[in-house]
């Protein structure tokens, strides 16, 4: 059941993620990685990890996307990408060298402790109840217990950020 | 029946080239940033992944963290896409070469 599921959730996300490469229209392009976003929320969800499944429908397909949206709407750039291609013999290279990352990945992936039996250096007492420890509760624990000052300084980002946006956004003369 | 933790860092290896491909491939700033958004959860997912195989809930914290320095990334991103198309009023990538030597 779980791995239908996953299936059917991984077929969409490379679709949505191939439509957000291959259509000229940016606005479908965002719509496409807002499909993805939701069935990478869903994979969440199936590793049971409620909390982010819930932040990264709230932060991700909620306010980045509208912005993105919004930033499209304002650049008005359905005309763009018409135009004849000065680096088409560059971007041609692009396919081969893609798939000789996923090739690579793939190597890397085979070797690693992912594949075959669980690594007997990963944590042996908590590997064998993974959801227990993927609740809200203990997420929120580490979060305000161990990781404080990254929590903390996170904030201090994100104020650095609006500070930065609003002195870039502020139209000057000339 | 339990999804195998390999089959997760296989489509987030997939996604990951995908977007890779996107940088290399379009020529709107636009979507090049949003393939890079979509790089960014093919790294989330994985490690997501990785926590669930370890048993520990770090992993998501650590997500968590991504999810909050890639909202920041793109609002001061999208700031200056829009700064450039106003003093440029073109939004193509081959054309802003004005850095390079």
């Amino acid at each position: 059941m779980e791995l239908v599921a996953f299936f059917v959730v991984a077929v969409v996300a490379v679709v949505s993620a191939l439509g957000l490469v291959l259509r000229r229209n940016p606005i479908h392009g965002a719509l496409f990685l807002v499909v993805n976003l939701g069935c990478v929320a869903v994979l969440y969800l199936l590793l049971g990890a409620e909390f982010l499944a819930l932040a990264q429908v709230i932060i991700y397909a909620g306010a980045i996307m509208v912005l993105f949206v919004f930033a499209i709407m304002v650049l008005i750039p359905g005309k763009e990408e018409t135009g004849p291609d000065p680096l088409r013999s560059q971007r041609l290279l692009a396919l081969p060298l893609g798939a000789l990352l996923l090739f690579e990945i793939g190597l890397i992936l085979q070797s690693s402790v992912f594949m075959g039996a669980p690594h007997p250096g990963v944590r042996p007492g908590s590997a064998a109840p993974p959801t227990a420890a993927g609740g809200i509760q203990s997420v929120g624990r580490l979060l305000l217990g161990d990781y404080l000052l990254p929590f903390e300084v996170t904030s201090v980002l994100l104020l650095a950020a609006l500070v930065g946006v609003l002195a870039l956004a502020k139209r000057r003369a000339g | 029946m339990m999804v195998p933790e390999s089959y997760y860092t296989v489509l987030s290896a997939i996604l990951f080239t995908i977007g890779v491909v996107g940088v290399l491939v379009r020529r709107n700033p636009l979507v090049i940033f949003m393939s890079i958004e979509l790089m960014l959860n093919a790294a989330n997912l994985a490690l997501v992944a990785f926590g669930h195989r370890a048993g520990t809930a770090d992993a998501q914290v650590l997500v968590f963290f991504v999810m909050t320095v890639a909202a920041a990334e793109v609002a001061v991103g999208l700031a200056i896409i829009v700064a450039i198309f106003r003093l440029r009023r073109r939004l193509s990538v081959d054309e802003l070469s004005i850095m390079r030597w």
